[in-house]
């Protein structure tokens, strides 16, 4: 009875440890799985577009409103204690510690993740994959690597433009729509804002983020059930576990670096 | 067919290189216009130190100032260990290098909520007096108002009349 249960708890530990061996090595394999730059850098250049330039469009867009909304609610409160002026501060450090890694992820796990999942998903489904297998060229290098490399170079470049056009964003409500002093805002910023605490701080929240989405998402599809249902599956299940792994670490790394 | 390949190939590639030139730039223009790098935006600066009774409210990277003009930050707020006399390191811009022994340093609040600064007024420059150097102390402070110790004065010199 007890020897069961024991064995239970044994062989649980065995599939864990396993499943964790395997995800690590399959992660090196892809980070460093690029054989020759020749073959890598145009399937590379490919892929960002496909993941990153393709993205840009939502990224400008949501940035934007995002930056004028914070300007809009920021001021209505600032204004009742006089205090206006911290508006541009205020947009630009929400924007830049928070709001533009997180939201840049968000975006990106809706956009660039889920069609990486359904991509590679469908490419086991029709057993592309298993064909690339046949010919001997390893799938890993082939048609993961290159896609998570492009997620990875490209989120942190999203992050910042989404960035820089969310503050003009809020230059555009506050300074030019509610009259705010051009000099105040960007002034009252650049003294509130330090490159290393605040830009340094979004840059590495957006690399640790492109990592666990594209990684989730590159995942996921890789290891979809290669059928219909389970390809949706793992669509849904890439959008869902990535938005909640990006704010899950968001606050770890907020914790860890401004705590 | 290979040459509307090519061509394909083409768009992509300036469309990449496009993102990252706009990437590139758009940190450019963040570091540029949006941060400060360090205490003083990357120049060089020189150390001296103020001993106050009191120091308020001031925070470290408080704004040192001449005049209102902005001349420097405060790099760390320390107590000396003998007296428990509050020390203030000023880093200020080597380009005000020519402040007096003479001049002295109090702490002042701007406006009636803001945030408080140490405000440094020009001291007399005559023959022998020297300027201050890196390590210098200023000797002539004025501590901070703390509005408590005004109203209980205020309080206690009413009771006298």
């Amino acid at each position: 009875m007890i020897a069961n249960a024991l064995q239970q708890i044994g062989r649980r530990t065995f599939d864990v440890l396993a499943t964790m061996g395997f995800a690590v090595m399959t992660y090196m394999k892809v980070v460093f799985g690029f054989s020759r730059m020749s073959v890598f850098v145009p399937l590379l250049i490919r892929q960002m577009y496909v993941v990153g330039v393709q993205s840009l469009l939502i990224i400008l867009v949501s940035g934007l409103f995002i930056g004028m909304v914070i300007a809009l609610q920021g001021y209505q409160v600032l204004v009742s204690y006089g205090a206006e002026g911290s508006l541009g501060p205020m947009v630009a450090l929400s924007l830049l510690r928070e709001l533009g890694p997180v939201v840049t992820a968000l975006l990106f796990a809706g956009r660039a993740g889920s069609a990486l999942t359904a991509e590679i998903g469908l490419m086991k489904a029709t057993e592309q994959i298993a064909s690339l297998e046949m010919m001997a060229i390893d799938p890993l290098r082939r048609v993961i690597a290159p896609r998570f490399w492009a997620g990875l170079i490209c989120m942190p470049m999203l992050a910042t433009i989404f960035t820089l056009v969310a503050i003009y964003g809020g230059k555009l409500v506050g300074v030019d729509w509610l009259g705010l002093d051009t000099g105040t805002y960007w002034s009252l910023m650049q003294a509130a804002v330090e490159w290393k605490q605040d830009i340094g701080s979004m840059l590495i929240k957006s690399v640790v983020f492109a990592n666990v989405v594209t990684w989730i998402a590159v995942f996921r599809g890789y290891h979809a059930v290669p059928t219909s249902a389970g390809i949706s599956k793992a669509t849904t299940e890439t959008v869902v576990q990535a938005s909640l792994m990006v704010l899950g670490l968001d606050f770890v790394l907020t914790a860890l670096m401004f705590g | 067919m290979d040459r509307k390949k090519q061509l394909q190939q083409r768009r992509v590639e300036i469309a990449v290189g496009l993102f990252v030139v706009m990437a590139i730039a758009s940190i450019a223009i963040l570091s540029v216009k949006v941060a400060t790098w360090g205490l003083t935006g990357g120049q060089s600066t020189y150390t001296v130190y103020a001993r106050f009774d009191n120091i308020g409210g001031l925070k470290e990277r408080a704004p040192i100032k001449i005049g209102g003009v902005v001349i420097g930050r405060v790099a760390s707020i320390t107590l000396e260990s003998q007296y428990y006399t509050p020390v203030v390191e000023l880093r200020i811009n080597s380009m005000y290098d020519e402040i007096a022994e003479t001049s002295s340093a109090s702490i002042l609040t701007s406006g009636l909520l803001g945030e408080q600064y140490v405000g440094i007024t020009p001291g007399f420059v005559i023959d022998d007096i020297a300027m201050l150097k890196d390590g210098d102390y200023i000797n002539d402070t004025k501590p901070a108002l703390v509005l408590e110790d005004m109203i209980g004065q205020f309080l206690y010199n009413q009771s006298d009349d």
